[in-house]
């Protein structure tokens, strides 16, 4: 039995990929569930359905996805461009500090001023965060993969040590900040609902980042460098000034994503804010394609899922963390049936001599004279080899 | 690593065992779908023999290696080694069978030592004996008649000692019957030498050799039998002595039909039909030696060469491109050597020499890869030495490498690909102009005849496509100066015609050419001056219609025949 | 100022030794050219897994076994990603620390109501009361056997032979008849065995139970240990020392009065700040295995 690269990828194969996966990762989780003492169809029905039928449930989804979309974009804009922040859960955690600071230390001042304020610290925070790694890898070209992530635990201990330093809560003695005034409160989006402008806010990034990929020179020129980086050198494009770039921009949208969650759903800074919204901003962008689209979609879904293993963990006793492996599993089912999709199974043949990548026609260096060919409009499509 | 002193003794005759051969090839057939790269095939190597393969590209010189070296495993037809019947499924049966392959590509592992890397094929898991091994080593490289530092990490050693390494690897496993494929391909011209050294060695020794060749006088100079394959089927098998390359290079592009006896040897010289073919395949009578069927990929039958350009006007055009004394410090030596020479608007100045004298590195300084040491690049008044790429593109560069893959983004479209370097043109405010790209892209493709949909992902194209493509885009510019590196390398015959044509009209319309290209053919047939490069520096220049392949050919190995002009000199070579 | 230097120097020991554990599991996965981010999941998984084995079976030994177990069945999960599959290693590496660090996660949710902190069967020090060499039986195994062994086996074993031509060029390795897929599975079953190992010293030696994040980014700290170490034994036994030595020396003068007003946090995170500043010192211009994050298909 042979294992054969595909010679061309077949429109339905991604689908069904994708389908496969989602059957594969519900069949694994079933196992742990009924561990948990449940029923898998009705944990998956909590997990998926239900939140989704009520006014509330969709709210809390729209609530859950919020961090992600942030954390989502913020990956995928520096994946895109072949720069691994796997930082964003610190890059986060910082942007909760920054948007801290002036919620603290200038809390008189009115929600205008206010909230572009924080905000701002937020991203600015988020950049800085990514600055050291990214300075690193341009400078003395060290992988920014480990760099990031040795600053995701100092960073939560950054909150920690405010936390349990000069931000302690100064009426309650515990380890949260003070609650923040008025002017930094994220106002809700409807009265009553707990979804606030932070939504607003990572939707409209979504657009701008989807308009900037699909439809600007820089889109085209960052996805030349993400992914042929040599030929995109060679036609001039700073691949590493882009990388730099989007490093810290990537940075400073899981800030923003930070100071959006600390300003419209805690309140005060609390050391669980960010509760791995960073690592699972990996899973976002990966299973979103690193399109914009895409990670809108994967965050709703797994803002769903989040809620859902809330719900079941009440209403089933299957515990949360159900969720992270419903998700983690969801990526690397996917991951892998894509990636199997390129492969098909040859059983007791030899391999053909195989070339690179060659498309449609089976068989090598056929020699035949193109001048001769008929050139229809029918023919320009997949005649070549 | 050097090699020792002795010289082997001259062994011309080798000795020739008449019994059994060493390995014999029966009735090999490979096909390739509709492709048939090998037709029932009979080859025989016997021990103390240096068989030599010829054939043009896609003649089935490597499917058949392959299939000897348990590479790719024949659709039908025997393998006889020793006069037994042997099944070859994969290299480790071949190196067990007593075979050893050498190719352009080395197998070799850069940052361990030569010992281990010759350990490693049939290595177990537990100890290793370094000592045993390294002793073993040098014995085989005793055998070779070169010393070799088994300690050397490989990535340390050049490519003519690298590929030492894997003939002593060969010998190491116990090799008697060596394949080396193109093995000169990548050689300088003393490395040659010593390789010739070995082999001569190895046959006294009783090896038998398969020698791959396209060079007609190195077939000459060191075979003892010549097999030609064309079009999958063996054409001839004939002794070596006697064998003139002009009626070897007939056998190869298929003229044996007008050719009355082939083992007799007939007056070459007064046979019009073949001095025609001769010419066809770009042979003249006076330079036979140096016949250049190491033309670029030719996979059906003769190629008509570039026809003969009429000398240029006299008349100075205005520069196009200018390089004053360019260097490029490598870790050892320079790579690039007071490079100065001037290509005019409206002219074709070619670059001969062997591969690997330093025209990669030239052509990567010019595109604005590679930052140089010192020097100047002008191209029309604009000093670009220093310029990003853009610029240079700005400043009327245009570039055709000899990596096509590595200069596509091989993810991204045809469309996007044609568009990439000039996205600042196709802007509507801060968005791309999708409507203009189209109707750009369409245009294009129509224009150069580029076989393929805008949106087909680039990496689907073949070669002579992709060149189009990549002519499309730096010619679309209408570039002052076009760099244009192996333009036609791996293109089949139509590409690469069309290849010729543009570059022809691009020269009318006044753009300098600066043409680098190892197929002498191609340099003759294009260009109007020929300068060649050796070791660094531009050591010598012919113009086109004068030149001599000869003389070329001298030049190529670093004899000075005549003077540069002073303008041009740069560190002509004693 | 009493500075208890034989203390802190024990200490040093006893805190490399997971990083030497799992650090040695590393460099056979790079050293075959996969980079395993799956790395922090693992030895959370052998905590975790050591930890429950051993308090179900009151048996130290078992729960090591176990977590061993769990390590390299762990390695064979990336086996199958990156080798079998050819999966980005990146995704691969973090989606499995995920799934590993949820599930075991989950399952401590579900077998111990949260808040009950089983103390769990576990190895003593040996020569107890002798100050530095008053150590836990699996540092001096990490110290005098694994890593002198995995030295060995790099420098002198065919297997070293082949894991470094494998990482370095597969095709060359192919063509002198090396199973190039056979021995990334070997690196990442083995690599994973050590990083369960070195989990499992967590909670089987040093604490004797189990706490939510007790890896706390070790895994992490190892991948940077092996880069500034150059895939090379004694370096990044060298580096989880310094890490060892930092963390030793946070602990001490935490409890050292004269640093009452240095928050505990910032204390905490020195070692984690000293590893990002080796890494930019001696991190610069390294050279990785040839076929690092490359996926191997014979053409």
């Amino acid at each position: 039995m042979k294992i054969l690269l595909r010679a061309r990828d077949s429109r339905w194969l991604a689908p069904a990929a994708v389908v496969g996966a989602v059957l594969l990762t519900l069949l694994l989780t079933a196992g742990p569930i009924r561990l948990a003492g449940a029923n898998p169809l009705a944990a998956y029905e909590r997990y998926l359905v239900t939140p989704l039928m009520s006014l509330t449930g969709l709210g809390d989804v729209l609530l859950a996805s919020t961090p992600l979309i942030f954390t989502g974009l913020a990956v995928a804009i520096a994946f895109r461009v072949g720069y691994f922040n796997i930082g964003a859960e610190g890059q986060f955690l910082v942007g909760t500090v920054a948007a801290t600071l002036p919620a603290l230390y200038l809390s008189e001042l009115p929600g205008l001023i206010a909230l572009p304020l924080a905000l701002g610290c937020g991203a600015l925070g988020g950049a800085a965060w990514a600055f050291l790694p990214a300075w690193l890898k341009r400078h003395a070209r060290i992988d920014e993969v480990v760099t990031t992530l040795l600053l995701n635990p100092v960073a939560l201990l950054l909150v920690q040590g405010l936390l349990n330093g000069p931000w302690r809560n100064s009426e309650t003695g515990f380890p949260d900040s003070d609650r923040f005034d008025a002017g930094y409160t994220l106002p809700a989006l409807v009265d009553g609902s707990r979804v606030h402008w932070g939504l607003v806010i990572a939707l409209l990034l979504v657009l701008a980042v989807g308009i900037v990929l699909a439809f600007t020179p820089l889109g085209l020129r960052l996805k030349a460098a993400g992914q042929s980086p040599d030929a995109a050198r060679f036609s001039g494009i700073p691949v590493a000034t882009l990388k730099w770039r989007c490093a810290l921009a990537s940075g400073a949208i899981a800030g923003l994503g930070g100071a959006s969650q600390v300003l419209g759903v805690q309140h005060q800074l609390t050391a669980s804010v960010s509760n791995g919204y960073g690592y699972t901003g990996v899973v976002v962008a990966t299973l979103g394609a690193l399109a914009a689209g895409g990670v809108l979609l994967v965050a709703l879904l797994l803002g769903d899922i989040a809620v859902g293993a809330q719900n079941a963990s009440i209403v089933l006793h299957v515990p949360t963390q159900m969720g992270t492996i419903v998700s983690s599993t969801l990526l690397l089912t996917v991951v892998a049936f894509l990636a199997a999709r390129r492969y098909r199974l040859v059983l007791r043949r030899r391999p053909p001599r195989t070339q690179a990548p060659r498309p449609r026609a089976p068989q090598p260096q056929a020699p035949r004279p193109r001048s001769t060919q008929p050139r229809g409009p029918a023919s320009t499509l997949g005649q070549e080899r | 690593m050097s090699f020792t002193e002795s010289r082997p003794d001259e062994v011309s005759e080798a000795p020739r065992a008449l019994g059994v051969p060493l390995a014999e090839l029966v009735g090999i057939t490979k096909s390739f779908g509709a492709l048939r790269a090998n037709d029932s095939i009979d080859l025989a190597v016997a021990p103390g023999e240096v068989h030599a393969l010829l054939g043009e590209n896609g003649a089935g010189k490597s499917t058949l290696t392959r299939i000897l070296f348990g590479l790719s495993q024949p659709d039908s037809g025997e393998i006889l080694i020793d006069g037994r019947l042997t099944r070859i499924a994969s290299p480790a049966d071949a190196r067990a069978a007593g075979i050893g392959m050498v190719t352009q590509e080395f197998s070799l592992v850069g940052t361990m030592t030569v010992t281990e890397n010759l350990m490693l094929a049939g290595v177990g898991l537990g100890r290793i004996s370094r000592a045993a091994a390294r002793s073993r080593v040098l014995e085989a490289a005793a055998r070779l008649g070169v010393t070799i530092d088994a300690d050397a990490v490989v990535e340390t050693l050049s490519v003519g000692e690298r590929q030492r390494v894997e003939i002593v690897k060969a010998l190491f496993h116990n090799c008697r019957l060596l394949i080396l494929d193109e093995p000169t391909a990548v050689l300088v011209p003393q490395d040659v030498e010593i390789l010739f050294d070995s082999i001569r060695r190895l046959r006294a020794d009783g090896l038998g050799v398969i020698f791959i060749s396209h060079k007609l006088h190195e077939v000459v100079a060191i075979a003892d039998r010549v097999s030609i394959l064309r079009r999958g089927r063996i054409v001839a098998s004939l002794p070596a002595a006697g064998l003139s390359p002009r009626r070897i290079a007939a056998l190869m592009v298929g003229a044996e039909a007008i050719i009355p006896d082939l083992a007799e040897p007939t007056e070459a010289s007064s046979d019009p039909a073949l001095d025609a073919l001769s010419t066809s395949i770009g042979l003249a009578s006076s330079d036979l030696p140096d016949a250049a069927t190491d033309a670029p990929a030719r996979s059906s039958g003769p190629v008509p060469a570039p026809a003969q350009t009429a000398p240029a006007q006299p008349a100075p055009a205005q520069p196009a491109l200018r390089m004053s004394k360019l260097t490029l410090a490598g870790p050892a030596r320079a790579l690039l050597d007071e490079v100065s020479l001037t290509v005019r608007s409206g002219e074709i100045v070619g670059i001969a020499g062997v591969s690997g004298n330093g025209q990669t590195e030239l052509v990567n300084v010019l595109c604005g890869v590679t930052a140089t040491t010192s020097g100047t690049v002008h191209v029309g008044d604009a000093d670009i030495t220093e310029r990003t790429v853009t610029e240079r593109l700005a400043a009327g560069l245009g570039r055709l490498t000899e990596d096509r893959r590595g200069s596509v983004a091989l993810s991204l479209s045809v469309a996007q690909n044609l568009v990439l370097e000039d996205l600042n043109r196709f802007r509507r405010g801060p968005f791309l102009d999708r409507r203009r790209i189209r109707a750009h892209v369409a245009d294009l493709i129509e224009r150069f005849d580029i076989r393929a949909d805008p949106n087909d992902p680039i990496r689907s194209l073949s070669g002579g496509n992709m060149q189009k493509v990549l002519l499309a885009r730096a010619i679309d510019r209408k570039p002052r100066a076009l760099v244009a590196s192996q333009p036609t390398r791996g293109l089949d015959v139509g590409s690469c015609e069309y290849v010729y044509s543009q570059l022809r009209a691009l020269k009318r319309a006044g753009t300098g050419v600066l043409l680098i290209s190892e197929d002498l053919d191609e340099l003759l047939g294009l260009a109007d001056r020929i300068v060649v490069i050796f070791s660094g520096r531009l050591i010598g220049e012919v113009p086109a219609h004068t030149a001599s392949r000869q003389e070329l050919g001298l030049l190529m190995t670093g004899h000075v025949a005549n003077p540069v002009p002073p303008d041009e000199r740069a560190g002509v070579t004693a | 100022m009493d500075f208890p230097l034989i203390a802190v120097l024990a200490a040093t020991l006893t805190i490399a030794t997971p990083l030497v554990w799992a650090g040695l599991g590393a460099i056979i996965n790079e050293r075959a050219g996969i980079l395993n981010l799956g790395i922090e999941g693992t030895m959370y998984a052998g905590a975790f897994v050591g930890f429950l084995t051993a308090s179900a079976s009151g048996s130290a030994t078992l729960g090591l076994l176990a977590a061993i177990i769990a390590g390299a069945l762990a390695g064979s999960l990336m086996g199958l990603l990156t080798v079998t599959l050819g999966v980005n290693q990146h995704v691969a590496g973090i989606g499995t620390t995920l799934l590993l660090i949820g599930a075991c996660d989950f399952s401590n949710r579900i077998l111990f109501s949260a808040g009950s902190q089983a103390v769990t069967a576990k190895f003593d020090r040996l020569f107890a009361g002798t100050g530095f060499f008053a150590q836990y039986p699996m540092t001096y195994l990490a110290f005098l056997v694994a890593a002198p062994a995995l030295w060995w086996v790099l420098r002198s074993s065919g297997f070293g032979l082949r894991l470094r031509a494998v990482g370095e060029n597969p095709e060359a390795a192919d063509a002198a008849g090396i199973p190039v897929a056979g021995t990334r599975y070997t690196a990442l079953v083995l690599g994973g065995a050590l990083m369960g190992t070195g989990g499992a010293f967590l909670t089987l030696s040093l604490l004797g139970s189990f706490t939510l994040d007790i890896v706390s980014g070790r895994g992490w700290i190892c991948i940077a240990l092996i880069i500034f170490g150059r895939w090379k034994v004694w370096p990044v036994v060298a580096g989880a020392l310094l890490f060892g030595f930092a963390d030793a020396l946070q602990l001490q003068l935490a409890i050292t009065p004269q640093f009452g007003a240095v928050p505990n946090e910032l204390l905490i995170a020195f070692p984690y700040l000293v590893v990002i500043g080796a890494l930019a010192i001696w991190g610069r211009g390294v050279r990785y295995p040839g076929a690092y994050l490359v996926p191997y298909r014979r053409a």
